[in-house]
């Protein structure tokens, strides 16, 4: 005889309950963490680059990288003086809780602020695995096109900052910013937005500032 | 890869539940917002299963499609894919009620 077993279990609570304790671990360091997502080409290691050059002297910084089979982004953050680590995810589309949990120790933590996790590049899936961070970020860019939150509302519902990159594109592709900030909103009314141009620098400053406050609060608290 | 990593977590959960019984059918609640592939994961199911509890058991999907309410006039209706703004009153203040479910809801064992 058959019988029914009801479960209502979230298929990711495993995972979930691995972020936790990634949580944890940051929270007894005194490390604050973001979880950097996007599209190929978005721009992720160029804004991890600047976003490491705005703070310097500021926060003590630490880069895991996620990517697919190579260390190159890894490399690139050595080169700019980060202690880096890489997570090669073996054909993976997404960082997931376990391997956070692998690369953490490698990082010196107590002598860190904050450390920045560059995701897989992939706008599908990342933001649905949970890895511990404190912020989920999304860097959207110009050339991407302003119709990508309502082909990919996961990535857009996931995150509490949305940077927008390349912004000195915009004279010369088509981007209805209008459109696109209503799809962001229309997932996600309290994402906080800061529009930025890794290649001119414009817009770092204050998303600098942001993330510097949000490091100190997080250490007061 | 993805949906491998999430397989193996619907089986991880599906036998801690099921005890020594055996797994006739494994009930899943899947959002349209979530992204999983059906056939895929029956797929890597049929694989993973072999020699447990579950081996020859079926997985049952039941999608709940992806439904906004609007904030200003309640209307409640199914977004597409170019926009996501009331059909109703305009408005583009909306929330997502439904679509986001990723869950095992239960499973049959005798």
């Amino acid at each position: 005889m058959t019988t029914r077993i009801p479960v209502v279990e979230n298929i990711l609570s495993a995972n979930d309950r691995i972020a936790d304790r990634n949580r944890v671990l940051l929270d007894e360091k005194g490390v604050y963490s973001i979880n950097i997502m996007a599209s190929p080409g978005a721009g992720k290691t160029s804004f991890i680059l600047k976003t490491l050059e705005a703070l310097k002297g500021r926060l003590k910084l630490g880069v895991i990288e996620g990517d697919l089979a190579t260390s190159i982004d890894a490399e690139k953050a050595m080169a700019a003086g980060l202690p880096a680590v890489q997570i090669n995810t073996g054909g993976g589309c997404h960082l997931d809780a376990v391997m956070l949990a692998d690369a953490l120790p490698a990082l010196p933590l107590s002598d860190l602020d904050l450390v920045l996790v560059e995701n897989v590049g992939n706008l599908v899936c990342p933001a649905n695995f949970q890895i511990g961070t404190h912020l989920n970020v999304l860097i959207a860019s110009i050339p991407e096109g302003d119709d990508k939150p309502y082909k990919y509302p996961g990535m857009y519902r996931g995150v509490q900052v949305l940077i927008i990159n390349k912004t000195d594109l915009m004279p010369y592709v088509t981007f209805n910013m209008n459109y696109f900030i209503k799809g962001v909103e229309a997932l996600n009314p309290d994402v906080t937005i800061f529009p930025v141009s890794c290649k001119s620098g414009e817009g770092m400053d204050a998303w600098a500032y942001w993330i510097t406050e949000k490091v100190r609060a997080g250490k007061q608290g | 890869m993805h949906e491998l990593s999430v397989t193996q977590s619907v089986l991880d959960i599906a036998l801690a539940n099921a005890g020594a019984r055996k797994i006739k059918q494994v009930n899943l609640v899947i959002g349209q917002f979530s992204s999983i592939v059906d056939d895929s994961v029956q797929f890597y199911w049929d694989m993973i299963t072999k020699g447990t509890p579950a081996q020859g058991s079926l997985l049952h999907f039941e999608r709940i499609a992806g439904e906004m309410t609007c904030r200003r006039c309640g209307h409640v209706f199914h977004p597409t894919d170019e926009t996501f703004e009331c059909p109703s009153c305009s408005s583009p203040l909306v929330k997502i009620s439904k679509g986001e479910e990723f869950q095992v809801e239960s499973i049959d064992v005798e």
